[in-house]
């Protein structure tokens, strides 16, 4: 027993020597090769002026504002698409995921249909179709689709009443001579990164919301029925509190991969915190420091996710005993 | 039970079985009857199949633009390779997808499965590189399209796997510095988004390695691939060895084999055996997940698209059907990964740990 305690640390001791070495040796190259190029390193680059424009932006930010600005303008874009792509997502995925149960044929063919294809097909495809199809197969605004009182669909984007404006509860978006005015404005980058996330995550969401409910034994449910329960019943007080607790882990996880996917923005021009720092980065030369602060930030929202999802199935775990 | 009776019963059953089952039923059908005749008129009667641009533009997307692919084909497929010498990326495509097949299926043992694979790379890689036997020389920056998906894939599948196996391992051992490197790596990768990865290998590869051991685009993206790749893998795997029931080891121990005897034999067989269904998924992931080498400058089949058809004016308006095309493609690639998977599950009990 001693003698292998000794190895073990022996072991240890030699990948920790190893480890640092390459390291150290790594940190040499890059430092050597740095000066050659003549690339300064360092974080100091945040404080300058980032010099560029962002398409669209939650926060209020000029070129003239500093670089990290920007980038937290990056990030507020991040989850500017990612919360309500979140939402979306889970409620059409908990959708198609219960149609998928149906006893109606037709319906379940349908749904499977959706899954099967949507997951079959690379996002950043999905997404440059769509932003395709919003860009250039839509109508100008001068000619704007009229999909409801006040909301106007046009290859400029979707115009919403918005709270707000000039004398009025509603910004409302009117036909102008041009195009529309007022009311609020989603750009085709933003819609097509919405619509994009949104329908491809809701076919992960529906598999998973399948296999929790299906985890469930169903003698549970003819236990329920033979209680007398009503299918609703049934489905609320003994089918869902068990499923959630197989559904909510994977389901934080396909939430997660959302927002890791919303990177995807940088493809159609979306100003999310990867597109922002690759521009960033393309100005400034600072691929180190830029890379690891995409990474860092990324890392910090699955900590916050790993957390929050921790929370919700204790909390979870205490609804279910007390129902 | 007349046929009458039968399929009135099946009607009801599947269609009919209450009130809510019936409406949805009617809806269902109602909206098929008023959107098919409309998809199938722009997919079919009103398209256009020829390579004409001006009977293109005539329908005016009133039916799909299918002539796109007949005149843009070749370089939607190869991307930039050299147009005479694209049989070669041909043949090479034609190679792999003959050997990833011929494995799926078994047609060979275990021995011809080595043999098949150790010759069916260098192959590819001789055809595509050329530069030896005759074939003229293309650098790595003029390979694209659906061979260069497919090379990306089927390789970062390939040199994932053993890396995982090791990270799972090294999960799972006792030196606790050596489970802190491989919870670390593995953590850290799966926190990230897969373009901070290629981001990483397409800009600070470069800086990191010594001069004159620069390593071409391609190799790069295809590391940051395997990378990230064998970190998701290794969960998988380390799930596989963490299924092997306490009992096997102790049997192992009982026998007399010793550890990595235990583990080649005992442990791994069935760790393997129980997870190869989500090692498919990590293999259609991975395969998707290859479109985004666009973002880096790699034209795979999508980059290879957006080539073809963004500095042309006359086609650049069917990108749309061009979408289509690729994500046929794309589709038929996952989808039969997704059927193979679920065959094995089902007719081998796979999936399950087994007793």
């Amino acid at each position: 027993m001693q003698g292998r305690r000794r190895r073990e640390l022996g072991i240890q001791a030699l990948l920790a020597a190893a480890l640092l070495a390459a390291l150290w040796w790594l940190l040499d190259v890059t430092a050597g090769n740095m000066a050659e190029r003549g690339i300064r390193s360092g974080f100091d680059f945040l404080r300058d002026p980032a010099g560029f424009a962002i398409g669209e932006s939650l926060l209020p930010f000029d070129s003239a504002d500093s670089t990290w600005w920007a980038l937290a303008a990056g990030l507020a874009n991040t989850l500017r698409v990612a919360l309500p792509a979140i939402l979306a997502s889970t409620l059409l995925g908990t959708l198609i995921g219960l149609g998928r149960l149906s006893p109606n044929l037709l319906l379940r063919g349908l749904c499977a249909g959706y899954v099967e294809t949507l997951r079959n097909i690379p996002l950043l495809l999905q997404l440059l179709a769509w932003y395709f199809v919003v860009t250039d197969l839509l109508p100008p605004a001068s000619a704007a689709l009229q999909l409801g009182p006040h909301v106007f669909l046009s290859k400029s984007g979707l115009a919403l009443p918005w709270p707000g404006g000039d004398g009025g509860l509603l910004d409302l978006p009117l036909r102008g001579e041009f195009g529309i005015v007022g009311g609020a404005a989603l750009t085709p980058e933003f819609l097509a990164l919405l619509l994009g996330l949104s329908l491809y995550t809701a076919a992960y969401v529906a598999e998973t919301v399948r296999g929790g409910i299906q985890s469930v034994p169903r003698g549970q449910s003819d236990a329920a029925l033979a209680l007398g329960m009503t299918r609703l019943q049934m489905f609320r007080l003994v089918l869902l509190p068990q499923a959630l607790r197989s559904i909510i882990p994977p389901l934080t996880n396909q939430h997660l991969s959302l927002t890791k996917n919303a990177s995807l923005a940088v493809a159609i021009g979306y100003p999310d915190l990867v597109s922002v720092a690759n521009t960033t980065l393309n100005q400034t030369g600072r691929a180190a420091e830029c890379i690891a602060l995409i990474m860092a930030v990324y890392l910090m929202l699955s900590l916050l996710t790993a957390w929050l999802s921790a929370w919700l199935e204790r909390r979870t775990g205490r609804w279910v005993e007390r129902s | 039970m007349s046929r009458i009776a039968a399929s009135r019963d099946w009607l009801r059953r599947n269609l009919f079985s209450d009130v809510f089952s019936g409406l949805t039923s009617l809806v269902l059908v109602a909206g098929a009857l008023y959107w098919l005749p409309g998809v199938i008129e722009w997919m079919l009667l009103q398209a256009v199949f020829a390579a004409d641009a001006s009977a293109c533009q005539a329908v005016n997307h009133g039916g799909a633009c299918w002539g796109v692919v007949a005149e843009k084909y070749r370089f939607i497929l190869f991307g930039r390779y050299p147009h005479a010498e694209q049989w070669r990326p041909l043949l090479a495509t034609g190679i792999l997808l003959l050997t990833i097949v011929a494995s799926g299926l078994r047609l060979l043992g275990r021995g011809g499965l080595l043999v098949a694979w150790t010759l069916a790379l260098p192959l590819c890689f001789i055809l595509m590189r050329g530069g030896c036997c005759g074939l003229s020389p293309v650098a790595s920056d003029q390979w694209g399209g659906l061979p260069l998906t497919l090379l990306l894939a089927t390789m970062g599948m390939l040199l994932a796997f053993p890396l995982a196996l090791l990270v799972a391992l090294g999960r799972l051992s006792d030196l606790p510095l050596l489970r802190g490197l491989c919870v670390l790596y593995v953590e850290l990768v799966r926190g990230v988004p897969l373009i901070s990865v290629l981001f990483l290998a397409s800009f600070l590869f470069p800086i990191i390695l010594p001069q004159g051991f620069s390593i071409d685009v391609l190799l790069r993206v295809q590391a940051g691939i395997v990378l990230f790749a064998a970190a998701y893998l290794s969960e998988t795997i380390r799930g596989g060895l963490q299924a092997v029931p306490r009992g096997q080891h102790d049997a192992a121990a009982a026998l007399g084999l010793g550890r990595w005897q235990s583990l080649r034999w005992i442990i791994l067989p069935q760790a393997l055996r129980a997870v190869i269904p989500s090692i498919m998924n990590s293999a259609v992931s991975v395969f998707k997940d290859t479109s985004l080498v666009t973002v880096v400058s790699l034209f795979d089949l999508t980059g290879a698209l957006s080539l073809a058809l963004a500095g042309d004016a006359e086609w650049r308006p069917y990108y749309l059907e061009g979408y289509l095309f690729i994500g046929l493609i794309y589709w038929i690639g996952c989808y039969a990964m997704s059927r193979f998977s679920q065959s094995l599950e089902r007719g081998t009990g796979l999936g399950q740990p087994s007793a």
